[in-house]
């Protein structure tokens, strides 16, 4: 098995989880960020994962490398910046706007669901505008 | 809320968990979905082949879950095709300023406690929920 189709495994396995957390489901994200009809789901999820991640990741670092690569990819920058807040705070928006995060509507995009695929062309549009205008903005990298 | 309705998510996350450990222990990468999408739009086309392979799995898995279990898929949300595009734009642009959606910051980098995703993660919550207040308190709904 290559790096690529681990990565088809990890998307394979990763809808799943998102399929039966709900997280598919844009009702269930805009319920947890509604705190006067709250649904706890989304924190289950991240509860969920994190717990795993947290324990697996410590072990898997130990290993000097990946079993299929050279070296690590694992960011390790510390420094805060005003451009990781404002992006943070942009996607939040739309976030709550749309219910959907990039994974979930990636994998919704399967359902045929017209919402899914005009979200999935308006964030890959989002991107493309952000990738293509940054160094006109006063942002450092 | 009964103990079902903890258990599912929880077990759903922990799947998600095994899912970006693998990732990590086979190609030494984050599973982050926004910067696995941007990195095709930017990157070098040496390093393409395994963001379209995770996607296409996305799909897949995606596909498996029309087929089985059609109910993962309603969106009983209301929002309207507008909002959902504006939405959409904003979710693109956030996330590559921001270096993250709630997979890369949310789940891996919260996972190593990274203090820049713990902020990224804390900030993108808020903001959404002032997003959901706003958008109730406009169309009447906040009671």
């Amino acid at each position: 098995m290559n790096q690529a189709g681990i990565s088809f495994i990890v998307g394979l396995i990763f809808a799943l989880g998102l399929g039966l957390s709900g997280m598919t489901q844009p009702q269930k994200v805009i319920g947890f960020l509604d705190f006067s009809a709250w649904d706890p789901s989304l924190l289950f999820v991240m509860v969920g994962a994190v717990a795993v991640h947290a324990i697996t990741y410590r072990l898997v670092r130990r290993r000097s490398s990946p079993l299929l690569d050279n070296e690590w990819h694992v960011p390790q920058r510390k420094d805060i910046t005003l451009r990781l807040i404002m992006g943070a705070a942009i996607f939040g928006i739309g976030w709550g706007l749309g219910g959907f995060c990039p994974g979930p509507a990636v994998t919704a995009l399967a359902s045929g669901e017209i919402r899914a695929i005009v979200f999935v062309v308006m964030m890959v549009i989002g991107m493309l505008l952000f990738i293509k205008t940054e160094k006109y903005l006063p942002l450092k990298k | 809320m009964d103990i079902n309705s903890a258990i599912t998510p929880l077990i759903g996350g922990a799947i998600i968990g095994v899912a970006v450990t693998l990732m990590l222990f086979f190609n030494g990468r984050v599973t982050g979905i926004s910067g696995i999408i941007s990195g095709l739009l930017n990157s070098p086309k040496s390093d393409s082949l395994w963001r379209f392979t995770f996607l296409a799995g996305l799909l897949v898995g995606g596909i498996g879950l029309k087929l089985f279990e059609p109910s993962v898929f309603e969106n009983t949300s209301g929002r309207s095709l507008g909002a959902i595009a504006l939405a959409g734009f904003l979710v693109g642009y956030g996330t590559v300023m921001g270096g993250g959606c709630t997979s890369g910051h949310g789940v891996c980098g919260v996972s190593r406690f990274s203090i820049r995703s713990l902020l990224a993660t804390a900030t993108f919550i808020f903001f959404g929920f002032i997003s959901v207040t706003i958008i109730k308190f406009v169309t009447g709904g906040l009671q």
